[in-house]
């Protein structure tokens, strides 16, 4: 009936595979931190015993975990997680310890998090054993969403981090609750989509220039949640909250989830005109988009970059709102490193304001040249199709839905980010998955990579034997 | 649901191949122009920690780099006769130079592409690599004379000096100027910082190379110009003109003494030139017309777009004026003529050359560490402003106004050797008068061509610019 490729892959577990590729980027994380220290210091790194024993150690016990309690899942998810999560640490200790300045961040704490961040993991990996039990609960997903995304607007908590109003303190620490939610919603639309899929699909009206069909528009009631979605985007995240970067990323993933849950291409047709319209729309009210806008666009010209005459001018572009400093910064910061970088600790990314946060990559572009560039878009690329052959894999509509919803997620993240430091897009503030400092983004990232390492081990696990050779005995599997 | 995952996941693929494309597009082709962009520091800030390398005049290191000691790796800039220099030399800074610390920064840092077999020699053999030695042009005496005479005057002001026959300025001074030692320390940031704030604020412009990049009336030294253009056009050092006590221009144009030129009859060129006379002058502008002095005037360089010598030098200019009254004035060096010093400069030393205006330039030659020359000068003509017979005239004009019998500028003079000079006080619009003076000598041999300028001098070319312009060419002839 179908010529479709098969979707089922083999059952081989090849864990030793996984060991060998993860104790691979632990030594990468290592030389890379070795590199720094001799080019910074002209010595090895004080602590690199302690960091490749505890973060070899945590790469290992999260193999032998996988062993145990997932042993079918894709062996490649955990070297590459990994390989950026190490690459990471690597720059953070670059940026910080090798220079003495730890104010601002350190890799210690991030190995820490990273610690905390696999024992989360491993719970989740063991305790979920059943991902599609999250599908009972859609409208609790949704509300538990909404509210994490809420969280920074409660005064007391809510804290303001340049310009962007996401973070919540808790006294102890601070989180940044968006990086949740977003995997809350991700529950609740595949859930959602999936029982409501028919209905989205309908067509109830068309559109037509003369005898031509344009478009299919669903029925209005069935339009609500993109409405909904869309609307909550616009005015909460991008007007009281100036977080593009949540907006961007929440509305690209939801227009992913609902084209793969209904195979219309009305659906992108719509919430794409939705969303350039709410952009010009919003454009000349909303004052931090249109610095974004500015920015981006007119990055180089003085009065937006902010040269010092600029700044004396009372009229210019930059007494009234930010500049592009360090969008060019970072970019002078990515040419300097060329081909094949100034190598770790032998470039200048302190040039970067804030080069530790989103423009992390920057520093890799430096230090690392075109090649380090490439490979961790590589590995990136390769996390997302490894989490898209899951869902193709996976046999419940839901878990489809949600493998594919996840993995569009950090493809789509990564390229915001990315995208926004290399000024493909505008900048709009977001982590890059895994590499990135701070504990929320970290942790957001090992729970979706332990959502995938579970649903790969179920997609993957071969039916069990029947029991008597009967061939009438019905298998339940679970 | 299979179809459209498979087509999310490619979607997904090609957003990483456009952030794969893009950062190749940048840390590849546009990474040149990335790094070369005005707002891009790291170049200057990279070779804090390097060896650059020095700037010399003679044999002499004006500016080079000593290691800060201790456990800084860094280097610290060092001048000698700062001040001297600075005009020319300008400041390496943290984060910034001017001068010929920017235009060759290349060569000093070692970047430069012809500095690259050297610097991969030096990497084979484990040295540590070290920027080139720049070479100057300029004449010690010619640039301490330059310095001394307009700072004992204290107004501010301009002297450059060429060697007529090759290009090579010889001296560049603009009073005032500053010690680049006081901006360029790398271990007190914070004071070198502000001490380059109050340079940059000075209402003085200690920063501002006059010689090179302002422009002055140019006034009388401007006659040579005109005379030029005329001897051009036929007429000879004998043709006469009508050379009264004063022409009506619009208003009055009157000589710089309450008088005719010659008594009241039509005064010869040469006359004219060595009293500089403004009436005949302002009438030969007029019968010769607005295009031929536009000519004669590119010829010599004016309305040719900025130069690199590799300093930047402000373009200087002489549009064409079609009013008469107008193209008069200009031909006396008012009006709308607006010459650096450099360009004065020029004019001279084409008539020194024999009609010849060389290409001003600034380096001599540059050396790399394992001192192999790498670049050396060429001299290239810039125009044939003149033929050899016209600045032939022109000479003989320009030593009768420092030795004949009414003189304008004897001060000019130098004993056992022929000078040919002209003088110039430039009326200016706010303030007293800019005092010029523009020679060379010897006229036999000319080594040495200058142009002084004193701002708001408020006398005459021939009593406070041309004793300088005596002692610079005193210093070069003299070596």
């Amino acid at each position: 009936m179908t010529t479709e490729a098969p979707t089922q892959l083999p059952p081989i577990k090849r864990r030793n595979a996984e060991l060998v590729m993860t104790l691979a980027a632990v030594a990468i994380t290592l030389f890379a931190m070795i590199e720094a220290g001799l080019t910074r210091n002209g010595e090895m790194p004080a602590s690199l015993f302690v960091y490749g024993v505890l973060f070899g150690g945590l790469a290992t016990l999260a193999h032998v975990f996988i062993r145990f309690f997932a042993p079918w899942s894709d062996p490649l998810l955990l070297p590459l997680a990994t390989l950026l999560n190490g690459l990471g640490i690597a720059m953070l200790w670059r940026l910080f310890e090798a220079t003495g300045d730890t104010s601002e961040g350190s890799a210690q704490d991030q190995l820490i998090l990273t610690a905390a961040s696999m024992a989360v993991f491993a719970a989740l990996v063991y305790f979920l054993k059943e991902p599609r039990t999250l599908q009972r609960y859609p409208y609790i997903m949704a509300l538990a969403a909404v509210v994490l995304l809420l969280l920074p607007l409660i005064p007391g908590i809510g804290m303001t981090v340049n310009g962007a109003r996401q973070w919540v303190n808790l006294g102890v620490t601070t989180l940044q609750p968006s990086e949740f939610a977003k995997i809350a919603l991700v529950v609740f639309l595949a859930g959602y989509m999936v029982t409501k899929r028919d209905v989205l699909a309908l067509a109830s009206r068309q559109v037509k220039i003369g005898p031509l069909k344009v478009l299919d528009l669903p029925r209005a009631r069935d339009l609500a949640p993109m409405a909904a979605m869309w609307g909550f985007c616009i005015i909460v995240l991008v007007i009281v909250m100036n977080d593009l970067g949540t907006a961007l990323m929440l509305f690209g993933t939801f227009l992913a989830m609902i084209y793969v849950a209904t195979h219309r291409s009305n659906w992108l047709v719509i919430g794409l005109t939705a969303f350039f319209g709410a952009c010009a729309l919003i454009y000349p009210f909303v004052s931090h988009f249109r610095v974004r806008m500015v920015t981006w666009l007119d990055a180089f010209r003085p009065d937006v970059y902010c040269t010092d005459e600029a700044m004396a001018n009372p009229d210019s572009f930059c007494q009234t709102a930010g500049n592009s400093q360090q969008l060019v910064q970072g970019l002078f910061a990515m040419a300097e490193g060329g081909m094949t970088g100034a190598g770790l600790g032998g470039g200048k990314p302190g040039f970067v304001p804030e080069v530790q946060n989103d423009f992390i990559f920057v520093a890799f572009g430096e230090e690392l040249g075109l090649a380090g560039c490439m490979v961790m878009l590589m590995a990136m690329a390769l996390l997302v199709e490894r989490g898209m052959r899951i869902a193709l894999a996976s046999k419940e509509l839901f878990i489809k839905m949600f493998a594919s919803g996840i993995s569009f997620l950090i493809a789509f993240q990564t390229f915001v980010v990315i995208g926004g430091v290399t000024r493909v897009i505008p900048m709009t503030g977001a982590t890059i998955p895994f590499v990135a400092k701070g504990g929320s983004a970290l942790l957001s990232s090992w729970v979706m990579l332990a959502l995938l390492m579970r649903m790969s081990n179920n997609a993957r696990k071969p039916a069990p034997q029947a029991i008597q050779d009967e061939g009438a005995t019905q298998v339940i599997s679970r | 649901m299979n179809k459209p995952i498979r087509r999310l996941a490619i979607f997904s693929l090609a957003l990483f191949g456009v952030l794969m494309l893009n950062v190749s597009w940048i840390q590849t082709f546009q990474a040149e122009s990335l790094q070369e962009h005005p707002y891009n520091r790291r170049q200057f800030v990279e070779s804090l920690t390097q060896h650059r390398g020095s700037i010399l005049v003679g044999s002499e290191e004006v500016a080079y780099s000593e290691p800060v000691g201790g456990d800084s790796e860094q280097f610290q800039r060092k001048y000698k006769n700062g001040q001297m220099y600075a005009p020319v030399v300008g400041a390496f800074r943290a984060g910034s130079a001017t001068g010929i610390e920017r235009a060759e920064n290349s060569f000093l840092d070692g970047s430069n592409q012809l500095l690259a077999v050297n610097n991969f020699r030096d990497m084979l053999t484990g040295e540590e690599p070290e920027g080139a030695d720049v070479y100057l042009t300029l004449n010690s005496g010619a640039q301490q004379a330059a310095m001394d005479g307009l700072e004992s005057l204290g107004n501010n002001g301009a002297a450059v000096a060429l060697d007529p026959e090759t290009g090579a300025v010889l001296a560049s001074y603009s009073s005032p100027s500053y010690d680049p030692s006081s901006v360029a320390s790398v271990t007190e940031t914070e004071q070198a910082a502000k001490k380059w704030t109050e340079l940059e604020q000075s209402e003085q412009n200690p920063l501002l190379n006059r010689g090179l990049n302002e422009v002055y009336p140019p006034g009388s030294t401007y006659k040579v110009v005109t005379a030029a253009a005329a001897l051009e056009n036929g007429a000879t050092p004998e043709s006469t003109m009508a050379a009264p006590e004063s022409l009506d221009l619009g208003a009055p144009l009157p000589n710089a003494w309450p008088g005719p030129c010659n008594d009241g009859n039509p005064d010869t060129l040469a006359h004219s030139i060595e009293i500089s006379c403004n009436t005949s002058m302002a009438n030969w502008a007029m019968e010769l017309g607005p295009e031929k002095m536009h000519e004669q005037a590119e010829a010599f360089g004016f309305n040719q777009g900025p130069m690199e010598i590799p300093l930047d030098v402000t373009e200087s200019s002489s549009p064409l004026e079609t009013d008469p009254n107008i193209l008069g004035r200009s031909g006396i060096g008012q009006a709308n003529i607006e010459s650096t010093p450099l360009q004065m400069a020029m004019v001279a030393s084409g008539v020194a050359n024999g009609g010849d205006v060389m290409k001003p330039y600034l380096v001599d030659s540059v050396q790399n560490s394992n001192l192999e020359e790498v670049k050396a000068a060429q001299p290239e003509v810039f125009s044939e402003a003149i033929s050899s017979g016209t600045a032939e005239d022109l000479t003989q004009m320009m030593i009768a106004v420092t030795e004949g019998d009414e003189a304008s500028g004897p001060a000019g003079a130098i004993p056992g050797m022929q000078v040919a000079g002209k003088t110039g006080t430039a009326e200016t619009a706010t303030g007293p008068t800019h005092n010029w003076f523009i020679s060379f000598a010897p006229v036999d041999d000319p080594q040495v061509a200058v142009a002084v300028v004193v701002e708001n001098g408020g006398e005459s070319g021939g009593t406070l610019a041309a004793p300088i312009a005596k002692e610079m060419m005193e210093a070069v002839i003299n070596e």
